[in-house]
């Protein structure tokens, strides 16, 4: 049996409310699915007691998840992790990353392949860099560090114990170097060559140029760098996990890796959850500064 | 005060050659138009006067000084670019006074100046504007603006009307015209358009391939074309080219014979053409009318009303292409057999090598048409 719908014209559907809500239909439920419904459960079983190691303890639990996550001393040290891990990661891969695009932009012999490798890191998997760095570079007695640091007569240094966070800056730094030079590259080579020369001809020398041309032109690819970049790290997870397992203590454990020993160390659900939300607030604060802060480059 | 001279000019791309050796001097106040054909080499040409580019071989000379390794921004010049090249980030104002801003120039003093170049080019009412916020004719303002803050010696125009549209086109260079009486600054001006180059410059630079063809006034040009690609690079609508045979050189001029053997006695001579030769006859369509008898007959083959004037475009019977001109109102049809007349005074004869003949008093005199 089949049903014949009326075609509709573009107009009618925008004047008749009840077809243009039918045809969104699909997306919302999409958009229901994906963020809504985990949002929903989450929230829910933040307020349940729900430990796998004691299945019988169930029912409402009150504040009481609430209570023991904000009582707990890792919270406040894994927020502030995180907040510390995104920001010295943008400013080392945007920094760097202008001083390439700028570099890559000249002429030289080799470019292509120079640009290649430079871009490389970004295709190494996250758990394999994290593994490159700690077993051959950074490890206290095969790595790479080390043996330069024995050949001058220095004593090795234990990185992950000594100086985890910086060492996990350094690792994710790595990988998201070549993203961010990528877009800063094609910003710099997208600036008209002419207005180039007219600064030439206005007096300005490299310095100048950079900051009074170059800079603000990239404007915008920063804007969007930061912002994509700040999705991926919020959540940085294998680099820790991998290297330094969120310690010593919790000194290189972030909000997604508090998450993941209260699941999987304590099979705390109900803490895992509120430690979720945590994290969703976080990130919800930082997209409204970032949006703010940005919104204006992005739609000039 | 500011003359410019180059020497000897050489410029190459890798295996190519751009510049082939240019000699030139641009006189004090005057508008001088580079113009040519893309490619002939005069961007180029203009952007190793500013400084952008460095020349292979040859002296570049600013009043005397030599200058072909200055620093661009130390030469005194101001060029403004085919596409403004403004910055969009900054004002009008800020654009304007970038320069002096870099010098060091303190903030009253760059705020006087480019308050009097807004005065002259009328752009007071722009100066806290975004350059998107602005039409092109303002964006040109701008961009010029620019140049006259830094009150360079010489300006340098890189095609600046070729982004604007036709009335406004015209627009401008009347401006451009009068900017530069007022200013009276040494100009160089570089564009494609022969009409551009006619209207505006007090000496015209016809470039091609590199080399220069012909240095001269407007009329100059007009009048006394050295060579076959002037003439027919300047006029519009284009000069019109006949082949014929030189067949007698004589003392008031020369005799030339259609390929159908009917003979024209033109007041020009050369002095290397011999009888034999292969010459090109030059007429402009506007020195041409409609005539009874004539030697060139020809068939229409597109009557363009353009309302004062109207254009004939035509096939000769010797099988080549003219054009005409004729009164606006004119009843010729398409098909029609005509005949075209010319007074032998307004012919131009050029010899197989393209230089063109001249005319007997000049060779006697020594003088050109003066105006």
């Amino acid at each position: 049996m089949t049903q014949h719908q009326p075609v509709l014209s573009g107009d009618q559907i925008a004047t008749r409310p009840r077809g243009r809500l039918l045809l969104n239909v699909p997306a919302i439920s999409v958009l229901f699915l994906w963020s809504i419904v985990p949002l929903c459960m989450t929230l829910w079983f933040s307020f349940r007691r729900y430990n796998l190691m004691e299945p019988t303890r169930t029912g409402f639990d009150g504040w009481g998840n609430y209570r023991y996550l904000l009582s707990d001393p890792g919270l406040g040290l894994a927020i502030w992790n995180t907040i510390f891990l995104l920001a010295s990661i943008l400013l080392i891969t945007i920094g760097l990353g202008t001083l390439l695009a700028i570099l890559f932009d000249q002429d030289f012999f080799g470019r292509g392949i120079a640009r290649v490798l430079v871009l490389s890191p970004f295709f190494v998997m996250p758990t394999v860099s994290a593994l490159l760095w700690k077993n051959m570079i950074l490890h206290p007695e095969n790595g790479l560090l080390a043996f330069l640091m024995r050949s001058v007569g220095l004593k090795p240094v234990d990185w992950f114990a000594v100086a985890p966070l910086t060492s996990i800056i350094v690792i994710v730094s790595w990988q998201w170097l070549p993203f961010a030079f990528l877009t800063l590259l094609t910003a710099v080579q997208s600036l008209d060559e002419e207005r180039k020369e007219a600064a030439r001809m206005d007096g300005a020398g490299a310095i100048a140029m950079f900051r009074y041309i170059i800079w603000p032109h990239l404007g915008r690819a920063v804007a969007a760098t930061t912002m994509i970049e700040t999705i991926f790290l919020l959540g940085i997870f294998a680099e820790i996990y991998v290297t330094s397992a969120g310690g010593p203590g919790f000194a290189s454990t972030n909000l997604s890796f508090l998450i993941y020993r209260y699941v999987l160390m304590e099979y705390d659900i109900g803490g895992a959850a509120v430690a979720g939300l945590v994290a969703v607030l976080l990130a919800n604060l930082l997209a409204f500064f970032l949006m703010r802060s940005f919104a204006r480059n992005l739609d000039a | 005060m500011a003359t410019i001279e180059l020497r000897q000019i050489r410029k190459s791309f890798g295996e190519s050659e751009i510049l082939r050796g240019i000699d030139l001097t641009i006189r004090d106040q005057e508008l001088t138009v580079f113009v040519g054909p893309s490619g002939c080499g005069k961007s180029t040409l203009l952007r190793l006067i500013a400084g952008l580019e460095d020349s292979t071989a040859g002296d570049l000379l600013l009043d005397g000084q030599r200058i072909n390794h200055v620093n661009p921004a130390r030469r005194g010049l101001a060029l403004v670019f085919q596409t403004y090249a403004l910055y969009p980030h900054m004002s009008v104002a800020d654009n304007m006074s970038f320069n002096l801003k870099l010098a060091g120039v303190p903030k009253e003093e760059r705020e006087r100046k480019v308050a009097e170049a807004a005065r002259i080019l009328n752009l007071e009412a722009l100066l806290q504007r975004k350059p998107k916020e602005l039409s092109g004719g303002q964006r040109q303002r701008v961009a010029i603006g620019r140049a006259i803050v830094r009150n360079p010696k010489v300006f340098l125009f890189d095609e600046p009307l070729s982004n604007l549209d036709a009335s406004l086109r015209v627009r401008m260079r009347v401006e451009l015209t009068r900017l530069h009486r007022q200013l009276r600054a040494t100009t160089i001006y570089v564009t494609h358009d022969q009409v551009e180059a006619m209207t505006m410059a007090d000496r015209i630079v016809v470039l091609q391939a590199g080399s220069v063809e012909q240095i001269g006034t407007p009329m100059e040009l007009y009048r006394q074309p050295k060579n076959i690609f002037v003439a027919g690079f300047i006029g519009s609508p284009r000069m019109n080219f006949l082949s014929a045979t030189l067949q007698q050189n004589t003392s008031s001029g020369t005799m030339i014979a259609f390929p159908d053997g009917a003979t024209l006695h033109v007041p020009l001579i050369s002095k290397s053409a011999q009888a034999g030769e292969k010459v090109t006859l030059g007429l402009r369509p506007e020195h041409a009318y409609l005539a009874e008898n004539s030697v060139l007959a020809a068939k229409v083959q597109t009557v363009e009303h353009l309302g004062p004037e109207s254009y004939l475009h035509l096939l000769s019977r010797y099988g080549e292409a003219m054009t005409v001109r004729v009164n606006g109102e004119t009843t010729t049809k398409v098909d029609a057999d005509i005949s075209v007349g010319f007074d032998p005074g307004s012919l131009h004869l050029f010899d197989k090598s393209g230089l063109a003949f001249e005319s007997p008093s000049m060779l006697t005199t020594g003088t050109g048409v003066s105006n």
